[in-house]
């Protein structure tokens, strides 16, 4: 009923399951983090309570999402050796240092103090608990640091030297395999991706209890602070973006020509294909709408410059063209949007009507899930552009997969659908139900209890109770 | 058999203390799960989950760096020994999804909070159950074919990794009616106190079976645990196991609060000294020993150099982060 093609498809469909899904949490946990630490920071410099209502707030919902970010992230850890044991063999000995690491700097750094962060502010005083939340917000970024250097590794490889047993081994340098060529990007475009997903959220929760009330203060300050945030960072990213894709097309031209369309070479000047749809087989792309030379302009800086296309590629290094084609513009459309968001919040606060305008509010509530689609768009784009390699141009994707049995793969693939629907359906609908409440002063803590742990002193004993 | 101490050697050590600590740490958080259905629903059950709620993520962090550290030290057998186990594993992580957010969830629902405590104690169970089988399908062999697993996908199912599995069980639920003695107070205390007198034992009859079991699965293991010189080595497990037995009847007769804890700990710590005098130097026993799975001495180098300096500043700050907490849970908790 199965063979081994099977198998692989089946392994691959359950790691980009899985790992799309753990994604979404992250880039929700790495903002998420940093925005707790500012507000803190701000309650402990002003003593405002509002900032100390709106820490409260956020930090049931960080709960939540950092608990199903690390349930979530355990299976990444252990899908490299269930479903790509050969990948693991050959690589382990460059990226399994990588990933202790981060698991040495990060994880524990995370976990460490995680639990002071949700429940010691009664027991460890004001200034500690912050040092926590900061240690917390630095470990999300350590983490991003190294996960983000394993991947580029595998997208533009450095460093390394090939054994007798055909396995990637480190060479002398691991500066070289750290910082490989495409790192530095990847790294700066994904975190302000983090960033950019968290203030829409933020925003769109702000926006909502606006439109319902525009006299509450909680729900101002946060859309104030989330479309301060849209506004300066949206256009930053697409700057760094543009950075990145210029420096794929160096060291990945096919997964460039891949996102721009490009089945043909084009000798003087290519052009821009805003849409259309790609057609594999004919090899074209259908009712292209495009701006001559405009691609040449935006890669190479000059519209005559020549672009080479896919026909300069060999059929069994290609990419597949659609899905590359559409993450990409579906990425770069809502980065223009974020981009318009932002620019509207900037008039609105000229204007002063930042708080009253509900056509502004009703734009950034809807752009609220806007930065988890960019992102898992953004990394569809890069995956699937550097398919049929794990390793690239020197590892097949076909040739990484675990001998397993279709069978096994695709129980397992079933199982981590259908638990994952139904827990982190629930956990989004906790989410929900979190950010409906209005934010409002005095403002509970994590649980509706209080904390209270006897044995430290009678005195919080005492007034632990309620 | 001197052992001889390269890097692959401290690697191994390493590795074992990470998958130690994973033991006992998360050891006594899902046997506080296994246990949860003994419990009174509200205050008991509130009180027992809070004695783990604020330590139970960084716990689990330990099963990250041994799979983790396995990858990168020992890369071929980490691609060896992980499909060859695919079931459990894949299990074992859905239901490590199901308690870890149980955690959050049950405060969030209160509607729903029976199901949650059910996907707690499931989860907790399966965990468990799991994390025996995988062990004892490590113990009984692993078919090899040149870099690769080359059996098939049930080969890890037989009696004897049904006994490890439920032997877990029974081990961890032991460790969280301990922890649940010296962390709590009042009626889930008395009810950790009564768990106690019947877990004991039966980890003690656990411990035997799978002692007993072990030693005619391969020819290795019997030299080691009844032919001279090992005997006099690997008889004093044992003989400690007894002892330290008698001792934890004797602290669970006179009321010690701490000590059944810290015994049941020194018997899981026997139990591993136990396993490593079976594999030792084998990571797949009898195919690969941890010289041929070893990555690259640049690799284990580079890795040495964080985990020497890592380790030590993690282990301070899990002290820190269970010092806050120290004390005595009331059933509104740290929650
Ligand atoms: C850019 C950031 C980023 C990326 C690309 C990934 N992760 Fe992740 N991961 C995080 C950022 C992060 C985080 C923000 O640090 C998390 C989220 C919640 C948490 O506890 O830490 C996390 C959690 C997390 C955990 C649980 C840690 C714990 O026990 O506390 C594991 C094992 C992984 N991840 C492993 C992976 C693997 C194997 C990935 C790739 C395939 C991966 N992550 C992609
Ligand atoms: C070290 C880390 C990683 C490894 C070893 C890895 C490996 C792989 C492999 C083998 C596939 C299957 C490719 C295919 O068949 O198409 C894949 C797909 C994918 N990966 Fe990664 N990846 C890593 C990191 C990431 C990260 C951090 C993300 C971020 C969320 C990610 C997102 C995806 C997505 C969205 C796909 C789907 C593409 C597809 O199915 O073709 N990957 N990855
Ligand atoms: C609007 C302008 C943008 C441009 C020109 C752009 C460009 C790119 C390019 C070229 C890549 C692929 C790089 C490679 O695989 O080598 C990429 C990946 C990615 N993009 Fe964007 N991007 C833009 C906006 C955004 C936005 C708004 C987000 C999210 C909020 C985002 C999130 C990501 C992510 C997560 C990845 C995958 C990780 C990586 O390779 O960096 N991008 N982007």
């Amino acid at each position: 009923m199965f063979d081994n093609a099977d198998a692989l498809l089946l392994a691959r469909i359950q790691f980009a399951f899985t790992v799309s899904f753990h994604f979404i949490f992250p880039s929700f946990s790495i903002g998420l983090a940093s925005y707790l630490a500012v507000l803190e920071g701000l309650w402990l410099k002003t003593g405002k309570p509002l900032y100390l209502d709106l820490f409260k707030y956020w930090l049931k919902i960080f709960a939540i999402a950092f608990a199903m970010g690390v349930v979530s992230g355990i299976v990444m850890s252990y899908q490299f050796g269930t479903n790509w044991s050969v990948f693991s063999d050959k690589a382990g000995p460059v990226i399994g240092p990588l990933m202790a690491y981060e698991v040495l700097t990060a994880f524990f750094l995370e976990a460490g103090f995680l639990g002071v962060m949700l429940f010691g502010m009664k027991k460890v005083g004001p200034r500690l608990h912050y040092t926590a939340t900061l240690m917390v917000a630095i470990g999300t970024f350590i983490s991003a640091f190294w996960i983000l250097s394993v991947n580029s590794w595998m997208q533009t490889p450095t460093g390394y030297e090939i054994n007798a047993a055909g396995q990637f081994v480190p060479g002398p340098s691991w500066w070289a395999i750290v910082f490989n060529p495409s790192f530095p990007y990847r790294l700066v475009h994904t975190v302000i991706a983090a960033y950019l997903t968290t203030a829409l959220v933020v925003g769109a929760v702000g926006a909502w209890h606006l439109l319902k009330d525009r006299k509450n203060l909680h729900a101002r300050k946060m859309f104030s602070m989330a479309m301060w945030m849209a506004a300066l960072v949206a256009p930053v990213q697409i700057f760094v973006g543009d950075m990145h894709g210029l420096n794929t097309l160096e060291h990945q031209p096919a997964k460039v020509m891949a996102m721009e369309g490009h089945y043909d070479s084009h000798p003087d000047g290519a052009p821009l294909i805003l849409f259309g749809i790609p057609n594999s087989a004919e090899k074209r792309v259908d009712y292209a709408i495009q701006i001559p030379k405009a691609s040449s302009l935006i890669l190479k800086h000059d519209p005559d410059a020549p672009l080479a296309g896919l026909d300069t590629i060999p059929a069994d290094r290609q990419p597949p063209v659609g899905v590359v084609f559409w993450s990409f513009r579906i990425m770069v459309g809502l980065g223009m949007l974020m981009l318009g968001l932002g620019l509207f919040s900037l008039f609105a606060r000229v204007r002063h009507r930042l708080y009253d305008w509900p056509l502004l509010h009703r734009f950034a509530l809807v752009m609220g899930p806007a930065g988890f689609v960019a992102v898992i768009a953004g990394w569809v784009t890069t995956e699937v552009g550097r398919q049929p390699f794990t390793i690239y141009g020197l590892l097949r994707t076909a040739d990484s997969a675990s001998p397993l049995a279709a069978p096994a793969v695709g129980a397992s693939l079933v199982a981590f659908v259908l638990v994952y629907f139904a827990v982190f359906g629930f956990g989004t609908w906790y989410i929900l139900k979190l950010m409906g409440k209005s934010p409002h002063s005095g403002e509970e803590d994590i649980s509706d209890a209080p904390i209270r742990t006897a044995g430290i002193t009678p005195a919080q004993a005492v007034e632990g109770g309620r | 058999m001197t052992i001889n101490f390269d890097l692959a050697t401290i690697w191994a050590f390493i590795i074992a203390f990470a998958v130690f600590a994973y033991v006992v740490m998360d050891g006594f958080d899902l046997g506080i799960g296994i246990l949860f259905p003994a419990f009174g629903v509200g205050e008991e059950r509130d009180t027992a989950m809070n004695a783990i709620a604020p330590v139970w993520d960084g716990n689990e962090t330990w099963l990250v760096l041994g799979g983790g550290g396995l990858m990168a030290a020992f890369p071929l057998a980490y691609a060896i020994v992980l499909p060859a186990l695919y079931p459990p594993i894949i299990a074992m992580l859905l239901a490590l999804i199901f308690r870890g957010v149980a955690f959050e969830f049950r405060w969030r629902d209160p509607k729903h909070r029976a199901f949650w405590d059910l996907a707690f104690t499931g989860g907790s169970f399966m965990a468990a159950f799991t994390q025996g089988i995988a062990l004892g399908a490590l113990l009984q062999g692993i078919a090899v074919s040149g870099r690769a697993y080359g059996g098939g996908w049930l080969d890890w199912l037989t009696p004897f990794t049904i006994l490890t599995g439920i032997s877990t069980v029974i081990a961890y639920a032991l460790l969280g009616a301990t922890w649940l003695i010296w962390k709590t107070e009042g009626a889930p205390q008395d009810h950790a106190w009564r768990l106690a007198r019947i877990i004991g034992p039966a980890t003690l009859a656990a411990i035997v079976a799978v002692s007993l079991a072990t030693p005619f699965l391969d020819a290795t293991y019997f030299q080691r645990w009844f032919a001279m010189p090992w005997v006099l080595l690997s008889a004093q497990v044992p003989l400690l196991v007894s002892l330290a037995s008698f001792l934890f009847w004797r602290a669970l007769k006179l009321r010690h609060e701490r000590a059944p804890f810290l015994i049941a700990l020194f018997i899981f710590l026997l139990c591993f000294a136990g396993l490593g005098i079976s594999m030792f130097p084998y990571v797949v026993p009898d195919q690969i020993t941890i010289w041929d799975a070893a990555a690259p001495e640049r690799s284990q180098v580079f890795m040495l150099i964080g985990a020497g300096i890592m380790v030590p500043i993690i282990l301070i700050y899990t002290g820190f982060s269970y010092w806050v907490f120290r004390g005595k849970v009331g059933h509104d908790g740290y929650h």
